[in-house]
């Protein structure tokens, strides 16, 4: 019997998809195991609210830490109620988002507990008593099958490799109060900038439109958020080029020492498709090329490649894929 | 000030990898390696700062087989003024071993700052430095593309999804680096001169209790090889439909 304990990660008072992923990947090793399903929950007044939710995913309880302190990101409070509510239960395997915020945290918790920690995990077995799981090494170029022998495994799951299923369970809830004061923590978040409010996260959307130098300045990027709105749910990327420009923010940088993301589709639009940029997105389910030089390295991974000048074929793929969708 | 970096040893991501016949490492065979690169972003961090204040002192650490010296050298040819070489036969994968052995080594040493990478290109796993701070009791703020230091505090600016966090933070303090806060110099032939003359201890590394163990490596399932199904703007209905009917995506 495995007990899990997912953190649910949640942004402004509401619960981010990979928060739900986590509840869904702890679902899928309880059932298969006859354990249950903590997921934990931090915010401001109200976050309690969002068990319902986490119920509907199927948390057997929630545990919920309610506190001012935790309406922005409070690493030293948070990992210290965690590790605490963690080594209080009997859990066999812990789960994180590998989020900026969960990649964070999930460090200081396992050493905390001085216990194993793997990140980035795109499959979970267990096997008997024996956590496994599958972790991409050398930028994606090779996948590793690491065993995590301590009590508790810690894991860091990748965003999209467990699509959140509705699996609804009674998700009591369970109060935690804070351990010491939150508002005496050394590491203080003074402030957060979130570009655009309802903008899909590059982690979350199923539809990536990136973009690279051939786009040639950062107006031209209308065009590609004029596609991405087309699809509906689609976040536009880019490659270190353009983020070195300066032509759209750093986070929005997909590849080895940017964002690492696997959508299911990904247009790269007048995008090289050089190693460090393939690092990033190789694992798309669909990738689409558009580049006028038909010996780009892009067109060696692109399931549909498009040779031509992207000022031409964006706008028309635009229209089409309105006209599309318009057809339902 | 006196500020230490870990810096790892890694090999050359520019290559097709084979699986070593132990079957759970790559085959170390003809591949080239250097210093991880954020780790070199944390070194040029490192150095700008003793560029405005002489009285600094850059230590550099790294874990591992003789080899890493070559990696320590290459930091001492950027300016770093010594070096430690944690001595194990090979690097574990196991992060919190690997922070064990670190923070046992930086534990009384006296240093302001702490730097790591965000993460190592090979293990991936962007957990050692947090792990250390943790380990050390120390503030911690990790993924910085920002730094800037005033007195005895710190601001840092993390990159987070669709946006940034601006983190103040006391010293003593660990930083892991991330890209954008700098370019990292390269070593001067001055420099690589004078690094053959600095000190580089070399002890063994009290590597903690290993929990967490490689047990297989393999190389991805291929991708379909590439395929082009048009040129211009008289491919887009073509793409529209395989993203309908093939892809199901649209
Ligand atoms: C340590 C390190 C880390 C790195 N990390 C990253 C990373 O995380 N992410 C990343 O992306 N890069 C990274 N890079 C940089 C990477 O090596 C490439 O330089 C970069 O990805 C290239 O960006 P690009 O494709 O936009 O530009 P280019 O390589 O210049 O490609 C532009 C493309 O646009 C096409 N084009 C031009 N005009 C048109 C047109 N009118 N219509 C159609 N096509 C057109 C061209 O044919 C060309 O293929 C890293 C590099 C290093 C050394
Ligand atoms: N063997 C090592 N020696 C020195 N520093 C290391 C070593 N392994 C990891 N680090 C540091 O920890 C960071 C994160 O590594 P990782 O957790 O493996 O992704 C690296 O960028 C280095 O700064």
């Amino acid at each position: 019997m495995a007990n899990v304990f997912a953190f649910a990660e949640t942004r402004n008072g509401e619960l981010r998809k990979i928060g739900l992923e986590a509840v869904t990947a702890a679902r899928r090793i309880a059932d298969e195991t006859g354990g249950k399903v903590d997921a934990f929950v931090a915010g401001s007044a109200g976050i309690a609210a969002r068990a319902d939710q986490l119920a509907k995913y199927g948390a057997d309880a929630v545990i919920v830490a309610e506190h001012a302190e935790f309406a922005k990101y409070n690493p030293e409070a948070l990992a210290a109620i965690v590790a605490e509510r963690v080594r209080g239960g009997s859990y066999r395997v812990v789960l994180f988002p590998t989020s900026a915020l969960g990649s964070d945290l999930a460090p200081r918790v396992a050493a905390k507990l001085g216990v194993g920690l793997v990140t980035d995990v795109t499959e979970i077995k267990l096997d008997g008593d024996t956590v496994v799981v599958k972790h991409p090494v050398n930028i994606g170029k090779v996948i590793a099958t690491v065993k995590i022998a301590s009590h508790p495994a810690l894991i860091g799951i990748r965003a999209n490799m467990f699509t959140p299923v509705e699996k609804p369970h009674a998700g009591t809830v369970e109060r935690a109060e804070p351990v010491g004061d939150p508002a005496a923590s050394r590491v203080v978040v003074k402030e957060v900038k979130l570009g655009g409010g309802a903008k899909l996260d590059l982690g979350e959307a199923p539809v990536i439109v990136s973009g690279g130098r051939g786009l040639k300045g950062p107006e031209n990027f209308k065009m590609l958020e004029d596609l991405a709105a087309a699809f509906g749910n689609a976040a536009v990327g880019a490659t270190r080029v353009v983020t070195d420009e300066g032509w759209r923010p750093h986070s929005d940088q997909i590849g080895q020492t940017g964002r690492l993301v696997s959508p299911q589709l990904y247009i790269a639009v007048g995008i090289s498709g050089a190693i460090q940029h393939l690092a990033g997105m190789r694992t798309s389910r669909t990738i689409v090329a558009i580049n006028k030089d038909k010996e780009a390295p892009i067109f060696k991974i692109a399931d549909y490649g498009i040779v031509g000048d992207l000022f031409e074929v964006v706008p028309a793929l635009t229209a089409a894929v309105k006209e599309a969708k318009s057809r339902g | 000030m006196k500020i230490a970096v870990c810096i790892k040893r890694v090999p050359d991501m520019d290559v097709r990898f084979k699986i070593a016949p132990i079957g759970n490492a790559v085959d170390e065979a003809g591949l080239k390696f250097d210093m991880n690169d954020f780790d070199s972003w944390a070194v040029e961090a490192a150095l700008q700062i003793k560029d405005k204040d002489a009285a600094t002192e850059v230590v550099v650490v790294s874990l591992g087989p003789d080899a890493v010296q070559e990696t320590i050298r290459k930091a001492l040819a950027m300016g770093a003024d010594r070096g430690i070489e944690l001595k194990s036969d090979r690097i574990p994968f196991d992060g919190l071993a690997i922070a064990h052995a670190l923070a046992t080594e930086l534990k009384d040493g006296g240093f302001d700052l702490i730097l790591f990478g965000k993460q190592s290109a090979d293990s991936s796993n962007g957990v050692v430095g947090a792990m250390v701070g943790e380990l050390l009791g120390l503030p911690l703020v990790t993924s910085i593309s920002k730094l800037e230091l005033a007195g005895q505090t710190g601001l840092a600016k993390r990159e987070i999804e669709g946006g940034q966090e601006f983190v103040e933070f006391p010293l003593p303090a660990v930083l892991t680096i991330d890209q954008g806060l700098n370019t990292a110099r390269y070593p001067a032939l001055k420099g690589i001169m004078s690094a053959k003359k600095k000190p580089l201890e070399i002890k063994p590394a009290q590597l903690g209790e290993q929990s967490v163990s490689v047990v297989q490596m393999e190389l991805p399932p291929e991708r379909a090889a590439g395929r082009i199904i048009g040129e211009g703007v008289s491919a887009v209905p073509e793409l529209v439909r395989l993203l309908q009917t093939e892809a199901k995506v649209l």
